[in-house]
């Protein structure tokens, strides 16, 4: 039915399945109420649509013949259905778009500089009067890519929609972050 | 302005005021991000007589912004000069009635007027589908975060709590929420999962967890998109009347948006999902407008579709497509015409559906709070409903005090510079103070459905402890339902939900406005709920202990079931989310689609009205326009009164020591004399007269316009030189031999300017502003008249094509 991949991790060993298809995504949930010295119960089954009733899904039945019809027509069964592979997609996703973002904005803050430092030289970072108390590096790194006219267009125009970008960024938050209004 | 005096931003330029204008030109061709901005320059308010907003009622009539209409425009083309909503949907009148009378020209053209018109359903069809699959989204991926708190699924990580147990076989009532595959993190860490050592662990990774996601949230916030923070409709309701705030419904802000709502919602905070899928939604919306050439180069409509995205929003937060147009309607739109109503119905309805179909939560519920009861509602009951209306409208207006005094606080303090440590220090108090109360633990939306919840026998939770009353243990039969007095299980909730609810009303408070998106809908309903349930319980054992009282005698005899607590948390959580943002018909159509209540519309309006009453009597603005006048948007309020009467001629410019009015001449300026006049003032527009002798009006030209025309002149026309004429008239005279040839700027002119007279009262000139979404308007003396007998006629005559005669030819 589904084949299972065991990973083992550190402190919690899991197990995580690549479900294929799951047929478990529908059930049929009874809920019914106390009944004389029977306490409430909870039943769950995975049927379809038509079979979803207290005959069906109620196992085993608690009561005795003739008090079988008095205690169904207090349950009450719902059908419910879902889409596991819906939700597995979707955390997936958001997972590795939270990622990805974390992962970018590591690389901007660290390593550009970094690298930018090692590939020009530390002479070539011009600290300009406005980003003196400003402790992003996103500032000053156009300063460096205007200098370099070497590179091929392609790259040179991403560069540029990039460095505009982290303009745009930085100006939205001085105004959001340290004046507190929206509009510069 | 700092930023033109930094050598190494812009190399090259020499004039400071130029730069705006050929900045956006020359960048237009590779930038991307100006094409899912709604265009315009960033708006500069740095004037150095910075009144403070807050308390000063007046308006520039000449600096209303310096945004001109930069809807994308290449380098070679001219800007549209008329993009306020009227004069915006008289350009695209024009160009419909072109395709019109194109279309019956040839196949071809009548396909193009098909899917022209064809195209704004189209799009409003994409904007439901994008909103409806990313709130989808939103939702899994918030109930699953949300449930990361508490512990993990073992047979699939992405599964949430509920998700986990689906399949599982305990049956007994006490178990129903725990199975072997879903494990607490005290379970997963120390193996046990009772005691102090289990309860210390969960408390523990409980605040780990929500300090974490807190902590993305606002660090992602601050590195990608800072205007992703904070609800979202106070911006988009003062970007609907017209004004342009460039990047707030770009990609990178809906990327985040998206993101860090998830994070900030399951972090535990006492916020909301509502006010930032509507921004979600508008993002959307405008970012498809860029797939049609008709929405993507005009403003007014493009505005429409927002108010229509902003219908979409709610309907996707709530499943309420009704309550949606409807709160698009009253809260968010400055302009709202017939057309758009059903277009925003149709938008939200796909939204709603495109949610349903992707069904996020495993029983087709579309609605968030659907209650079964139906139980019907005494006369009498009407006492404590008005009575839940007055705590509503007193909370609201507190609320509204106390949240203006902290957001104060936070922009002139030292509270404000640390963003980051704020955001930290809230979510760590809110886990701290929140975890012990279970009512607290669970997250808003969960609380609000437990509340509206009416004890059914199916039910196990704290809040139906009462005590079973004898009659029914044996046969089985008669009124399960009946009122019952309290047991034990529902006096601890009873006192817990007192404490949750003196805690929400001041955590709520510090935490709206804080750098992550929130909303404030759920904590005001939770609030809300609280109360009404408590009042509910209340009357419910007052009725049943007194039920020989003049009052209950009537209507409710024991063993009936008349009182329904659910009823009293639905009255109240509508109550106070009425005090809150003063919403009225929206907010009743939204809670009885939520609630599938149809029985229950009069007790929602009684506490309505009542509250709005209430709270309006303490200060008239709402949470949004409150937010709005803190940051200073110009946003003409339309419930604003004058307190003195005053004159058109006591508000315009110039005024008495003013130097006067700077104008155009149509024909006899050069090109350095205007130059020189535009670069010496800041106006963003000049009007256009006939002579300096006699100022009859023309039309009004707009700054930019005439920088970027003189600039692309300049470049691309021969013989243009600082000695050539300007001239704006339609037939010019023939140049001089040796003279350079003349400029025709008649283009750029808007020939069409509102005026009002200098002795029109104040009231009826706002009330103009107010209605035509102007920025602008010349005051003027009298040239003729026009009456409605002449409209009427001329509409007659019309289909008889006549040509537009030159006024003066008249």
């Amino acid at each position: 039915m589904y084949t299972c991949i065991h990973v083992s991790l550190k402190n919690a060993k899991s197990l995580i399945c690549d479900l294929l298809q799951n047929s478990e995504d529908i059930r049929c949930k009874c809920i019914c109420p106390p009944y004389r010295d029977i306490e409430g119960q909870i039943y769950k089954q995975n049927v379809s649509l038509k079979d979803c009733n207290c005959l069906h899904v109620v196992e085993p039945m608690p009561v005795d013949g003739k008090d079988v019809e008095a205690y169904c027509l207090r349950c009450e069964c719902k059908f419910e259905e879902r889409s596991s592979a819906t939700i597995k997609v979707t955390i997936i996703m958001y997972l590795s778009i939270l990622g990805l973002l974390l992962l970018y904005m590591v690389y901007l803050t660290l390593l550009e500089p970094m690298l930018k430092r090692r590939l020009f030289g530390h002479s070539q970072l011009i600290q300009s009067d406005d980003d003196v108390g400003d402790q992003q590096p996103f500032a000053n790194a156009h300063n460096v890519l205007s200098h370099s006219h070497s590179r091929p267009n392609m790259l040179n125009k991403v560069e540029h929609a990039q460095q505009r970008w982290r303009r745009q960024v930085q100006e939205q938050r001085k105004s959001v972050f340290d004046r507190h209004v929206v509009l510069s | 302005r700092r930023r033109m005096e930094n050598p190494g931003y812009r190399s090259g330029s020499v004039d400071s005021l130029r730069h705006r204008p050929s900045d956006v030109v020359v960048e237009d061709d590779d930038d991307d991000d100006e094409m899912v901005d709604i265009a315009g320059a960033t708006l500069d308010f740095s004037n150095t007589d910075d009144d403070p907003p807050l308390g000063s009622g007046e308006y520039f009539v000449e600096r209303g912004s310096r945004a001109g209409s930069m809807s994308g425009a290449g380098p070679g083309r001219l800007v549209d000069p008329l993009e306020d909503p009227l004069p915006g949907k008289s350009k695209d009148r024009d160009r419909h009635r072109e395709i019109a009378n194109k279309s019956r020209q040839s196949t071809v053209a009548l396909l193009h007027s098909v899917s022209d018109a064809f195209s704004g359903w189209l799009l409003m069809l994409l904007v439901g589908l994008m909103s409806g699959a990313l709130a989808g989204g939103i939702d899994i991926a918030a109930h699953w975060l949300t449930d990361m708190k508490e512990g993990l699924c073992l047979v699939g990580f992405w599964f949430n709590h509920e998700h986990c147990c689906w399949t599982s076989n305990e049956t007994t009532f006490q178990e129903r929420d725990r199975c072997p595959q879903w494990q607490s993190w005290a379970e997963i860490m120390t193996g046990t999962s009772e005691g102090a050592l289990a309860y210390f662990v969960n408390y523990l990774m409980f605040l780990v967890w929500a300090l974490l996601f807190a902590l993305l949230a606002v660090t992602l916030v601050r590195a990608f998109a800072p205007y992703a923070c904070g609800s979202g409709i106070p911006e988009i309701k003062t970007i609907l009347s017209g004004f342009i705030i460039r990047g707030y419904l770009g990609k990178w802000t809906l990327i985040i948006k998206t993101i860090t709502l998830v994070l900030a919602v399951s972090s535990g905070l006492s916020l909301g999902k509502e006010g930032p899928l509507v921004h979600v939604a508008c993002c959307c919306a405008n970012i498809l407008c860029h797939l049609f050439t008709k929405y993507r180069k005009n403003e007014a409509k493009r505005r429409e579709v927002l108010s229509a995205a902003a219908a979409v929003g709610v309907s996707v937060a709530f499943g309420a497509p009704i309550g949606g147009v409807l709160f698009s309607l009253e809260e968010v739109s400055y302009y709202f015409p017939l057309k758009t109503l059903w277009r925003s119905f149709f938008a939200a309805l796909v939204a709603a559906f495109t949610l349903r179909s992707i069904n996020p939560f495993g029983n087709s519920r579309l609605v968030l709070f659907y209650v079964e009861f139906h139980a019907p509602w005494h006369l009498v009951e009407l006492g404590p409903f008005i009575l839940l209306g007055i705590f509503g409208g007193l909370w609201g207006a507190l609320f509204i005090r106390a949240n203006i005094a902290w957001c104060r606080i936070r922009k002139s303090t030292r509270l404000g510079h640390y963003p980051v440590t704020e955001v930290l220090v809230v979510t760590a108090l809110t886990g701290m103070l929140a975890y012990p109360n279970s009512y607290t633990r669970m997250g808003g939306a969960e609380l609000i459905s437990e509340l509206f919840n009416d004890c059914s026998l199916l039910d196990s939770s704290q809040l139906c402890g009462y005590k079973q009353s004898n009659s029914t243990s044996g046969a089985g039969v008669g009124n399960g339902l009946a009122d019952r007095p309290a047991g034990v299980g529902l006096y601890a909730a009873l006192w817990q939900l007192a404490l949750a609810l003196v805690f929400k009303m001041m955590i709520t408070v510090i935490t709206f406005g804080m750098k992550v998106p929130s909303g404030l809908f759920i904590p005001s309903m939770a609030v809300g709920a609280i109360a009404g349930r408590l009042l509910g319980v209340g009357m419910e054992q007052l009725a049943y202990y007194n039920h020989d009282s003049a009052i209950f005698r009537g209507w409710c005899s024991p063993g009936a079931d008349c009182i329904t607590p659910g009823l009293y948390a639905m009255v109240g959580a509508a109550a106070c989310l009425g005090g809150v943002t003063r919403m009225t018909v929206s907010l009743v159509v939204i809670m009885f689609e939520l609630t599938g209540g149809l029985e229950y519309i009069v007790p929602l309006m009684a506490a309505t009205m009542t509250s709005k009453w209430v709270a309006d009597a303490f200060g008239r603005e709402g949470i949004y326009e409150a937010h709005i006048r803190l940051n200073g948007y110009p946003f003409l309020e339309p419930k604003e009164e004058f307190q003195h009467s005053s004159l058109t001629a006591d508000v315009m410019r110039p005024r008495r020591s003013d130097p006067p009015l700077a104008v155009l001449t149509q024909e006899g300026m050069t090109v350095e004399e205007v130059e020189a006049l535009v670069e010496s003032t800041h106006y963003s527009g000049f009007p256009v007269v006939v002579s300096q002798d006699s100022h009859r009006l023309v039309g009004f030209v707009l700054r930019r316009d005439l920088l970027i025309s003189i600039d692309n002149a300049r470049k691309r026309q021969e013989g243009v030189v600082g000695a050539s004429q300007v001239v704006f008239t339609e037939h010019s005279p023939a140049p001089a031999d040796d003279a350079p040839p003349p400029l025709r700027l008649r283009g750029i002119v808007d020939l069409s300017p509102f005026t009002v007279t200098d002795h029109t009262p104040m009231d009826i000139t706002v009330d103009i502003f107010r209605k035509l979404g102007l920025r602008q308007c010349l005051v003027t003396k009298l040239l003729g008249i026009i009456t409605k007998k002449d409209i009427l006629k001329h509409m007659a005559n019309d289909c008889q094509q006549r040509p537009r005669l030159h006024p003066l030819q008249l």
